[in-house]
């Protein structure tokens, strides 16, 4: 089990090396000026040229590359080029906000999505089965930023039932912080339920063939308990993985519902990092998302491992 | 030989039958005919041209001329929706068949060949861990915002999913006892690839496609939503909704009629998805 | 074990909603938002408006402009001698910086050296000192080599870098190299610890800033501060910041589009209107270097056959918050003339035979005009595609690239064929206060020169009108030689006027005494 781990661990080495290579040339060879944006408009040539001396952006690309990667190594991400601070302060202001809402989002999608999908897997092919999967899918159907101001116009300008924008930590009270974390978080799920309804329902469906599912409905168990009970735990694994893989689609998600909302969080970052130009905060941002998201692949692998012994000789 | 004939005729029919479509698959396949035919004959059904300006006209409601209004450059929102049709079936379809067109080969090689898989799937791996959307921005970003690139940009975060599927249907077919045959009579590679399992890949390469299909109209929107999509001189239903954001207060029919339609779209290429992957996969058939 | 984890985290966040502080905004907080995050922080480099805005919270100038653009003194004054060669400047009392320090003439010369380093204008200026020197802490001398009449001009202008003073000690940062150290003598303080950039900057009144006695006027005058903090948030949404002005939740809109007036209309606890007092010009770029528009006869076919109503109209609205004019320094600025008004007479279509005929003469070839279009600035993004389809009609062949702003600004500095990631024509807005004479205009540069500002226009007899200008002592001279150049440009086809617009602006109703300036100014205003 151990060397297991381990082997996959050394395995996520390279696919971050990959990643490291990729997103530096991608940036690099993408035409883009951080010198302008610090300079602004009306800089001339002359103004430019100084800058760019300055944030060592003339330097051969192989120079600087080595230079990241041994300050990689160091654990030092670097500084914005723009705003001059930490990347990694810059990124600590941000991710809070970030994980809260994907962890609301997350939260009503488990609140939604698994007793839609197990009631659809239920009936399966009658009218409540088609219900649910239209339903679900209408979700996904929906840009997620029409989503966004159609609950904003509807809760909070009309009904004035929740602030309009902004966001509040937990740290300032948890009432603010739920009024203020449940549309966007709600617009966010709005996707993602739709695609863990539909992932319940077809690992149910499964499970729900299996020979001892009938024999704990033949010993009468309550419908309920061989649903939830025996089916739905069983089913748990590949619920899991989609949650998982589902991960980056969250994060496209975050990207748009930030901005709707006026969320101060990583992906509103990133996408003034990218307008911006800014190379060493766009490289750490992307090298930790998907840092993430090897590890919570990592983490799924392993509970299959655990649970499916065939998996380790693979 | 006729053996052959036969099974080969079987294998059609359970790719191309659908047996017994629910009246949902026919409303969906309708809704998706409607679409495709309103793209192909925009040039005949617009009343205007969806680039046709007019200063005067701004942000006008709906009426007898402009059936959906105007946009805040004073065009027909009506005619750049017929034509944003056109732009994200494209975006769609080229996205699907792009990455499967890459995928598919790879997956084959990866799952054929031990040695490349390794090097193969830790690329992928990494493609797969850097979130789509930033990789989209980022290659967006790399020439000029055309069709072309932003095609490119969705489709590169969606090789590596075809690269998994196509390699993990080639490993559980390669071990069954016909391949193994196969390969102990000497057939080659190449051959055995070509016969036997580049056919297994079909179904769910299919599935798999509607739902790149879909996402990739929805992609191509929220990369519009961030002023990184396809220029306003191609109407893409993305780019409509985008514009029309500043307005919705004001005049939400700039956002309403594009979602109505592109979320009408998704769902019906969704339903389709799901009908087909019933249909091919036996154990569902079974179950229905 | 789940179940307890789950109970814990509740009830630590119980506990912590319960210690938590009920009120969030105080009263004595302003919030704003600008149309523009705040990104680079030194205001010594960067002609960014926002990083300007944020100049003029941290930093006092030695002399300011007041409402009618004439010079006042601020944290000096100034006396000329008689042969207009030197300049005495003496700081007045109470002048400190935010770590306490007192101004010093010291500081001022250095400041000064680093902006003569960084803006175009200053170091045209630094081509006329012979020497700066402090005869004392509080007095130092300008000596010129020759008569320069716009030096106080110069120190007093808000665009696009004014003449900040900040310590010596950072005044020295070598040229280029971005401060990051925020202090400076202006009335509000920097708060480091609290900024996030792309989210907020927050500001805190400086206590031991001594406002002059005089009413506050443009960026001159009392700079008076009536809010503890002044709070800059980033809304990247503006239907979201809308509904945070309704809502309460922010004080001011800087930019509020014109077509969302009747949004703020509903609700009577908003108010709008024009602060800045000038507007913006929006104007169309050539890329002389490149054909076609390296022929004088097409860039003239291209400015017929461009219209500026039409232009404005699509990218502003409503007619009230625009202004159709000639004049390239801005419409109602001293400079303002009518020379070279012929190329803008006229009906729209009786222009476009113009073009036509104009077009048809030359020997444009067909070679395609690469317009850019960015997708992320909301004024600019008519523009090109208005511009496009005049060209079009008049039978230019145009392809449209859209791009987000970041790569348009990058890729309008090429000097290559487009092929290799050049441009022929692009549209970008000026505020008035960056054009509005001939010394500070970059647009109207002449010189050919790599190091300009982007289309690289030729022409000897614009540089010799400019020097003259620069030379010339009276202001009617002055005038003479603008209105010459004005004229010159339009022959030329420097590039396209594309009228004026002004920005409008909405804030809380309870908000009084906003004073109007170049930038926004957060001092004077108060509940």
């Amino acid at each position: 089990m151990i060397h297991y781990f381990v082997k996959r661990l050394l395995m996520a080495i390279p696919v971050m090396f990959f990643v490291a290579v990729f997103v530096f040339l991608l940036l690099r060879l993408t035409p883009g000026d951080p010198a302008i944006i610090i300079a602004g408009d009306q800089a001339t040539q002359a103004q430019l040229e100084t800058i760019r001396e300055n944030l060592g952006l003339d330097e051969p690309l192989l120079g600087q590359f080595v230079t990241w990667m041994g300050n990689l190594m160091r654990g030092d991400f670097g500084v914005s080029l723009i705003s001059q601070k930490p990347v990694l302060t810059l990124i600590g202001q941000r991710i809070g906000p970030t994980l809260s809402l994907a962890l609301a989002a997350m939260s009503l999608t488990l609140f939604f999505a698994l007793p839609l999908g197990v009631m659809a897997a239920w009936r399966h092919g009658k009218l409540l089965d088609r219900a649910v999967m239209i339903f679900s899918v209408l979700g996904f159907s929906v840009p997620v930023f029409v989503t966004g101001y159609v609950l904003i116009s509807v809760f909070a300008v009309n009904l004035q039932l929740l602030p309009v924008q902004g966001y509040r930590p937990l740290s300032e009270g948890l009432v603010p912080f739920l009024q203020r974390i449940f549309l966007p978080a709600l617009a966010l799920a709005s996707i993602y339920i739709a695609l863990v309804s539909r992932m319940t329902r077809a690992s149910m469906l499964e499970i729900l063939q299996e020979d001892y599912v009938r024999t704990a409905r033949a010993k009468g168990l309550n419908e309920s308990v061989v649903l939830f009970r025996h089916a739905l735990r069983n089913a748990a694994i590949p619920i899991l993985t989609i949650v998982g893989t589902g991960f980056a689609m969250l994060i496209s998600g975050v990207v748009v519902t930030e901005s709707v909302f006026n969320i101060p969080g990583l992906g509103r970052l990133v996408v003034d990092a990218v307008l911006a130009r800014d190379y060493p905060l766009i490289q750490a941002i992307i090298l930790l998302t998907a840092g993430i998201y090897v590890l919570i692949n990592l983490l799924i692998d392993l509970s299959y491992a655990l649970t499916d012994p065939r998996v380790r000789y693979q | 030989m006729t053996d052959m004939i036969s099974v080969r005729a079987a294998r059609a029919r359970r790719l191309l039958a659908l047996p017994r479509p629910g009246w949902l698959t026919v409303a969906a396949i309708v809704v998706l005919a409607l679409i495709v035919l309103a793209g192909a004959f925009a040039p005949l059904l617009a009343p205007f041209e969806p680039t046709e300006l007019n200063s005067m006209m701004r942000l006008k409601p709906a009426d007898a001329t402009h059936w959906m209004g105007t946009d805040s450059y004073g065009r027909d929102l009506f005619s750049r929706v017929l034509y944003g049709a056109r732009i994200s079936m494209i975006v769609g379809f080229s996205t699907a068949l792009g990455s499967l067109a890459i995928g598919l080969p790879l997956g084959l090689i990866a799952g054929w060949f031990p040695l490349a898989d390794g090097v193969l799937m830790r690329i992928m791996d990494g493609l797969m861990a850097i979130p789509g959307i930033l990789l989209a921005i980022a290659v967006v970003a790399l020439t000029k915002a055309g069709l072309v690139t932003v095609i490119i940009a969705i489709m590169l975060p969606e090789i590596p999913q075809v690269v998994r599927l196509v390699r993990a249907r080639v490993i559980s077919v390669r071990n069954e006892a016909y391949v193994e045959a196969a390969r102990l009579l000497g057939t080659s590679s190449t051959r055995i690839i070509w016969r036997h399992l580049l056919p297994a890949t079909f179904g769910p390469m299919i599935v798999q496609g509607t739902y790149i299909y879909a996402a990739a109209i929805l992609t191509e929107a929220a990369l519009s939503f961030l002023g990184v999509g396809i220029g306003t001189e191609t109407p893409t239903w993305g780019n409509i909704m985008a514009e029309g954001r500043l307005y919705f207060a004001l005049t939400p029919s700039l956002v309403f009629w594009p979602a109505v339609v592109l979320s009408f779209c998704i769902l019906s290429i969704n339903i389709l998805g799901d009908a087909l992957r019933d249909s091919l996969d036996p154990k569902m058939k079974a179950r229905g | 074990m789940t179940l307890s984890l789950r109970s814990c985290l509740l009830a630590t966040a119980c506990v912590a909603s319960m210690l938590a502080l009920p009120g969030f905004t105080r009263a004595d907080d302003l919030n704003v938002v600008l149309s523009a995050p705040l990104r680079s922080l030194d205001a010594t480099t960067s002609t960014a408006r926002i990083t300007r805005t944020h100049g003029f919270m941290v930093y006092d100038t030695l002399l300011g402009l007041d409402g009618d653009m004439k010079v006042q003194p601020e944290m000096a004054s100034y006396a000329v001698s008689d042969d207009n060669l030197v300049y005495t400047f003496t700081l007045r009392d109470g002048l400190t910086f935010h770590d306490g320090t007192p101004v010093t003439a010291a500081d001022c010369i250095a400041s000064l050296k680093r902006w003569a380093d960084h803006d175009g204008a200053g170091g045209k200026m630094m081509g006329f000192v012979k020497s700066m020197d402090a005869s004392s802490d509080k007095e130092f001398t300008i000596t010129l080599s020759a008569p320069f009449g716009q030096l106080p001009d110069l120190l007093a202008k808000p665009s696009p870098i004014p003449a900040f003073i900040l310590p010596k000690r950072l005044a020295e940062t070598p040229k280029g190299e971005q401060i990051t150290d925020m202090t400076g003598s202006g009335p509000f303080m920097f708060v480091a610890d609290e900024f996030q950039p792309g989210v907020r900057a927050v500001y805190e009144k400086f206590d031991g800033y001594v406002p002059r006695d005089e009413p506050a006027s443009g960026n001159a005058g009392g700079k008076v501060v009536h809010f503890d903090r002044v709070i800059w948030e980033v809304m990247p949404d503006i239907q979201t910041a809308i509904n945070a002005l309704r809502a309460g939740d922010v004080d001011y809109l800087e930019s509020l589009p014109t077509d969302l007036v009747p949004l703020v209309e509903m609700s009577d606890t908003i108010d709008y209107g024009v602060i800045k007092p000038v507007g913006s010009q929006v104007t169309g770029q050539f890329n002389h270097l490149l054909p076609p528009f390296d022929d004088v006869d097409v860039r003239r076919a291209a400015m017929y056959a461009l219209d500026q109503e039409q232009i404005l109209m699509t990218a502003i609205g409503n007619p009230k918050y625009f202004t159709l004019c000639a004049s390239i320094y801005g419409c109602s600025v001293p400079l303002a003339s009518e020379a070279g008004s012929e190329y803008l007479n006229g009906s729209a279509d009786e222009r476009m035979a113009k073009a036509k005929e104009i077009l048809a003469a030359s020997d444009y070839d067909g070679t395609p005009v690469l317009m850019l279009q960015p997708t992320d600035i909301a004024v600019l993004q008519a523009p090109p595609i208005v511009a496009a389809e005049r060209l079009r009609e008049a039978g230019f062949n145009v392809e449209v690239a859209s791009m987000d702003w970041a790569t348009l600004s990058s890729r309008r500095t090429s000097m290559e064929p487009v092929a290799d990631g050049g441009w022929n024509m692009f549209f970008t807005f000026w505020g008035v206060e960056g054009i509005w004479n001939p010394l500070s205009s970059v647009l109207i540069d002449g010189t050919g020169d790599p190091s300009a500002w982007s289309g690289w226009r030729k022409s000897d007899e614009v540089e010799a009108l400019r020097a003259a200008y620069v030379a010339a002592p009276t202001f009617e001279e002055q005038k003479a030689a603008a209105t010459q150049i004005q004229q010159l440009v339009y022959d030329q086809a420097f590039y396209f006027n594309g009228g004026e617009f002004m920005s409008l602006s909405a804030w809380s109703a309870d908000l009084d005494g906003i004073v109007p300036g170049m930038v926004n100014q957060f001092w004077g205003i108060h509940r």
